[in-house]
């Protein structure tokens, strides 16, 4: 027998002009193509191609930061799909809610889409928790120790904005409290101390029309421009300032030193 | 003792100002933040908290407590809403994961104690790969987390109420459950405070962290007794004033928001007497036997100075004082920064007890300028 005949399917399908193009460095069978395979990736080089054994262990990291980012793209992927279906108006958006489960087939995109959100929030805290006990946020990575807690802080906006959108009784009362408490910020709410200060002669600037509530409600009340307000905010511009956030942040953790561990 | 007793008892002592006194007193035995406090967690056998056994024991109380309120009628209501199963995984996970960084803290403590590296050290030269190494513990999780998110979505549906009706107000309102701590300080500060100043006070207070811990060590691996005092700041305010009211504001809050034992009935007719009163009256009408003073400063003017006294002037006896050492050490800017991030985080517990002790409703009252505090 030829050796040619000896190769298997895999390793012919190493050598054929359509997969080097793709991966370059072929399957990672020896320590060079692994750490090709790392390199050569978009996806994949967000790590270091070598890391130090604590790095790589459960126990230490608990893959917390890992998870929040699966979860991010995870919910971004099922919020395209329910994207189709759903249609932030008052007339709708509740109906459109019940077709998801009962007329779309595999009707559990918005069970997945909602868990996937709550779980986030408590990973992303779990990830906190975990690097403050091991003591990471310390120099030089203190910078993205804040970037870190303004992601925490996105997190939880996008989940609140979202809250809204099944346009329930659930959502809409549960926005109502959260966004009550804009009306008493300071200066910039209408019942918020020093809001009366802000004024030309007898003219109040900041009335219940023109407060900070005003400005993220869209409305006196949770309502229509409510509704598409929060819509846009939770599909687009938070996501949006959180990809900008999770960049640097990603980046910075490269930059920093790479993950924290003992000297 | 039989199930209804315990019951009663759990409910009796879920009330906040137990609960929380439990908590607060016991905290520092817990998580020692000195020598005395730690010379009590040894001999007490606290410590064993963090131990394997610990570990099981706290698991197996978690579970027993949902055990027994899941078979309950009252509280079965509350733990089996489709929104309320994040704060059991949280209730969980917490306890797990704060006592898995706890247990490998105190054997890290011990490594260094001996003057060993802590376990999470290895040779510097001596690298894995990342592929395969890390790749595939990512690929794992992420398959086991989609496993576990898919087996949920299919056990539990999305919770979905009444189409929306703003004429209809529920009762209790509730926001999401991760603002359910905000909402439960609302109790005993206004708006402006409980909803705006303190989370802007909790964002900028984490964010100051890594600027004001001035502490080298304890970066890298677990450790708890290097870095006591900032891991018992730390897990006070994340553990009680974060998770606990959370907890609190999801499980025993009922009708009117009044409080209600996790297996009692929320009756929407219970009254909870309002006697709080604003200390410009204790001062003026009570201690002084007059009507209020017409100038509101005036009036408010012993709120004023309390405040002041407490915001501004406590740093600086603490920096002449007790704190000497530490101003020394932390310079003017990060000792005020500390100071300030503190004192507003101490203010929460200290305004509530002033409310369960004395009926306070407010220290400086100005509700003609929405200025409540």
């Amino acid at each position: 027998m030829s050796d040619k005949n000896d190769k298997s399917l895999l390793e012919k399908m190493e050598e054929s002009q359509v997969w080097k193009s793709i991966i370059r460095s072929g399957i990672p069978r020896t320590r060079r193509q692994r750490m090709h395979a790392i390199l050569g990736s978009v996806f994949l080089h967000l790590h270091p191609a070598r890391l130090p054994k604590h790095a790589v262990k459960v126990g230490y990291t608990w893959c917390m930061g890992g998870l929040s980012f699966f979860l991010f793209v995870n919910l971004t992927i099922t919020g395209i799909l329910l994207m189709f279906y759903y249609r932030p108006t008052v007339e709708y958006a509740f109906t459109d809610i019940i077709d998801l489960s009962e007329q779309v087939p595999l009707g559990i995109m918005r069970e997945l889409h909602r868990w996937a959100a709550h779980s986030m929030v408590l990973i992303v805290w779990l990830h906190m928790v975990r690097v403050f006990m091991t003591g990471s946020y310390k120099p030089p990575r203190e910078f993205n120790w804040g970037i870190g807690v303004i992601l925490m802080v996105l997190t939880m906006l996008l989940s609140f904005t979202g809250y809204l959108l099944p346009w329930d009784q659930l959502a809409i009362w549960a926005v109502t409290v959260g966004s009550n408490m804009a009306r008493a910020t300071p200066f910039l709410g209408n019942e918020g101390p020093g809001a009366a200060l802000l004024a030309i002669g007898d003219i109040n600037l900041i009335h219940v029309g023109s407060d900070v509530r005003f400005a993220l409600l869209g409305g006196r009340f949770v309502g229509e421009a409510t509704l598409l307000r929060f819509y846009v905010l939770h599909c687009i511009a938070i996501p949006f300032v959180a990809m900008i956030f999770m960049a640097v942040h990603f980046w910075r953790i490269r930059k920093d030193g790479g993950i924290s561990g003992p000297l | 003792m039989n199930i209804t007793a315990l019951k009663s008892l759990i409910d009796a002592l879920s009330a906040p100002t137990i609960s929380f006194t439990i908590l607060t007193v016991i905290f520092p035995f817990i998580f020692p933040p000195s020598d005395w406090f730690e010379k009590i967690h040894r001999k007490s056998g606290l410590w064993r908290i963090w131990t394997k056994l610990g570990g099981v024991i706290g698991m197996i109380l978690i579970t027993a407590f949902f055990v027994i309120g899941y078979f309950d009628p009252y509280f079965n209501k509350t733990l089996t809403k489709a929104d309320n199963f994040p704060i059991v995984l949280m209730i969980y996970s917490m306890w797990f994961y704060i006592w898995l960084g706890m247990f490998k803290a105190y054997r890290n403590d011990i490594r260094l104690d001996q003057g060993l590296k802590p376990n999470e050290y290895n040779d510097p030269d001596d690298k894995v790969l990342v592929w395969p190494d890390l790749v595939y513990i990512e690929f794992i999780a992420l398959i086991l987390f989609q496993v576990f998110l898919i087996v949920w979505s299919i056990i539990v549906a999305a919770p979905i109420e009444e189409p929306a009706n703003p004429a209809a107000t529920p009762n209790p309102s509730k926001a999401p459950w991760y603002f359910l701590g905000l909402q439960e300080m609302l109790v005993y500060y206004d708006p402006w405070i409980a909803g705006v100043l303190l989370p802007t006070f909790i964002i900028v207070g984490l964010m100051a962290i890594p600027y004001v811990d001035i502490n080298k060590k304890g970066d890298g691996y677990y450790s708890f007794r290097e870095r006591r005092v900032g891991m018992f700041i730390f897990m006070y305010g994340w553990v009680v004033l974060w998770l606990f009211l959370i907890i609190i504001g999801t499980f025993f809050r009922g009708p009117n928001w009044n409080f209600f034992g996790p297996f009692e009935y929320w009756d929407i007719h219970k009254v909870e007497a309002l006697t709080n009163v604003n200390l410009s009256e204790l001062l003026w009408v009570k201690w002084f036997n007059q009507g209020l003073p017409s100038n509101i400063l005036i009036r408010e003017g012993l709120g004023f100075v309390i405040t002041g006294l407490y915001l501004f002037i406590l740093p600086v006896v603490l920096a002449k004082t007790y704190l000497k050492d530490m101003y020394a050490a932390y310079g003017p800017t990060r000792f005020v920064t500390i100071m300030m991030l503190g004192l507003v985080m101490l203010a929460l517990p200290i305004k509530m007890y002033l409310r369960w002790v004395f009926n306070l409703q407010y220290i400086i009252a100005i509700p003609e300028w929405f200025f409540n505090i």
